[in-house]
């Protein structure tokens, strides 16, 4: 081969990453509004190609050690390109909106895994070279088999396959015990690396017996935790992959990796202090506290009863509005009526009443979600109000419909101070005129405390699934035939 | 001629450090309704994790080597392109009512049609 060709392969990545670096900063900083953000991913992705299409350009600069097997790991490459890609391509294509919490926390755990495979394989090798590099290829590895066992776990949970928080005596003390094994292991190596004498297990055993507990950890992590929290869980499980990338990034001296790694790190930790502050948590408190164990206390007691009502006379109630705000919750999700809730709202609409929906940022299963759900409807999102923009329009609000949501607009927040969720930011949605939940029954919340919301004398509750409840509200507008606005 | 990167010691601290505060500052401008997009395409973004697989994979030299170095290029190719798919996805759904014509504004959106043509 001639001479100057891996000189130049060089500066073709170090110029692909340069550019990869640049578009993937500029793409999502055009992600901040939902007018320009499709460009945005459509810009990051161009990032991906370019690095991706130059990291070809490797093959020009490998090991003497590798150049027997070049041709065998360039099919290599193509192949798992094409198979992990496409498998992840097509599913992504089809999976259903309510699933995407599921399906991100997949593709999380990917991420996770393929930098503790990169470690892995750096690890094996004896690449990482001198102390730096391999505490550093270490703690990637950790954080990033962490991430894939966590985020298989967090799919399990969301996708149903695992449906009760796994909770036992000394849990807490257990993964204490598991995290010191994982890091005492990682400590052993680095020590053996560095004085031969001190070799008691073979280097290979200790590696793989240093993955083993580090992904018994990230099982260990997140089985007790309950659904309700997952917002902040698949966060921190972002955060963790783009950490554990950016780490390996500086092991294989790749600053496209360091830089992208960083980024996606700082971005899902603030995005886990938003939602932790959300449910006026800390981080601490989600992860190492079982939450349900928690909200044993003592009720204040509650007035009133519970209210049933038919769905169609809620629907009728509402025509008959002048103006509606909207509480979507994960039960929403749940029953897929998010289609059927806006062509409700449009009906609302026809007739003259002022709609909008009111989301609360933990509601669901991950940051956001139920402002997609809506989005997937077809609502525009300026009809879509933040807590903070629309809290002080409840009191100036006709009804008030609750659909699937329960802690986050129960008042005992603002008012109960013995109640586990107090001081939590809440829709005030006790304070409009009427209230309508649509519920499936008179279950408790997910920290398992009485509403006094249903209680309200303003409130009736309408039980049965979001969708079903829904159809029936529209039948009964329908039925009115009442003339509509244009 | 030598364009081999070195980033040792400070250096990398300096790359982590200006990349992590600009991660913080792009993303704290995001408004809550874009949280799962912006989710998923930070998401996305870290697959450029699949460059670190692929540069492994074409080093490896044991078969042990080029197995694990398969699952990184495997799953690193699934983490970008699965994020890319979703995030797309659901980004094309949000709309602004001039895009989605409801029975109260239809008069408005034809209005502006009509005029455009």
């Amino acid at each position: 081969m001639l001479p100057f060709f891996p000189q130049m392969a060089q500066l073709g990545i170090g110029a692909a990453d340069l550019a990869a670096a640049l578009l993937f900063l500029y793409g999502l900083h055009r992600m901040s509004s939902p007018v320009t953000a499709p460009s945005g991913i459509f810009v990051a992705g161009g990032g991906m190609a370019v690095a991706v299409l130059a990291s070809f350009l490797y093959a020009f600069g490998v090991s003497e050690a590798a150049k027997p097997n070049l041709m065998v790991n360039l099919v290599l490459v193509l192949v798992a390109l094409v198979l992990g890609g496409g498998a992840a391509w097509w599913s992504g294509r089809k999976v259903a909106m309510t699933a995407m919490p599921q399906m991100v926390a997949i593709y999380n755990g990917m991420g996770g895994g393929a930098a503790a495979a990169i470690a892995a394989v750096e690890l094996f090798g004896g690449k990482a070279v001198g102390m730096v590099a391999l505490v550093v290829t270490l703690v990637g590895a950790l954080i990033g088999a962490v991430s894939l066992s966590g985020s298989l776990i967090a799919w399990a949970k969301l996708d149903s396959v695992i449906n009760k928080p796994l909770r036992f005596k000394g849990q807490q003390v257990f993964n204490a015990l598991v995290l010191l094994a994982t890091l005492a292991v990682g400590a052993y190596l680095v020590a053996a690396a560095q004085d031969k004498s001190l070799l008691v297990l073979a280097i290979p055993a200790s590696i793989y017996l240093f993955f083993a507990c580090a992904l018994v950890l990230g099982i260990v992590m997140t089985l007790p935790i309950g659904g309700a929290d997952m917002p902040v869980v698949i966060s921190i499980f972002n955060a963790f992959t783009g950490l554990a990338v950016g780490l390996e990034g500086y092991v294989l001296q790749n600053p496209a990796l360091m830089i992208a790694g960083m980024v996606v790190g700082a971005a899902g930790m603030l995005l886990t202090l938003l939602m932790a502050k959300a449910m006026n948590r800390s981080v601490a408190n989600v992860v190492f506290t079982n939450f349900g164990e928690v909200a044993k206390h003592k009720q204040s007691t509650i007035k009133g009863s519970l209210k049933p009502m038919q769905a169609g006379d809620a629907g009728i109630a509402m025509r008959y509005a002048s103006s509606v705000i909207i509480v979507p919750g994960y039960g929403l999700a749940v029953a897929q009526g998010q289609g059927k809730l806006y062509e409700f709202v449009k009906l609302l609409q026809a007739g003259g009443v002022s709609v909008k929906f009111a989301v609360h940022p933990v509601a669901g299963r991950m940051p956001g979600q139920m402002d997609v759900l809506l989005a997937e409807a077809g609502v525009p999102y300026d009809m879509i109000f933040q807590l903070e923009d629309i809290n002080d329009q409840f009191s100036s609000t006709d009804v008030a419909l609750v659909i699937g949501a329960n802690d986050v607009v129960n008042p005992a927040a603002r008012s109960d101070k013995a109640s586990p969720i107090f001081g939590m930011p809440i829709l005030n949605v006790d304070m409009a005129k009427k209230v309508f939940v649509v519920k499936r029954g008179e279950g408790k919340g997910y920290a398992g405390i009485v509403n006094a919301l249903f209680y309200g004398e303003n409130c009736d509750m309408v039980y049965g699934d979001a969708q079903a409840v829904l159809i029936k509200m529209i039948e009964a507008v329908r039925g009115l035939g009442l003339p509509t606005v244009t | 001629m030598d364009f081999q990167i070195s980033i040792s010691g400070f250096v990398a601290l300096y790359v982590f450090m200006l990349a992590g505060f600009a991660g913080w500052v792009i993303i704290g401008r995001v408004p809550a309704i874009l949280h799962t997009p912006l989710m998923s395409g930070s998401n996305f973004v870290h697959g450029i994790v699949v460059v670190g697989g692929i540069y492994a994979l074409l080093n490896a030299s044991s078969l042990q080597e080029q197995v694990i170095g398969f699952f990184a290029v495997l799953l690193g190719a699934g983490n970008a392109a699965g994020g890319y798919a979703v995030t797309d996805r659901m980004l094309a759904m949000f709309k602004t009512s001039e895009h989605t014509p409801t029975h109260v504004k239809s008069g408005r959106v034809k209005s502006i049609h009509a005029k455009k043509q």
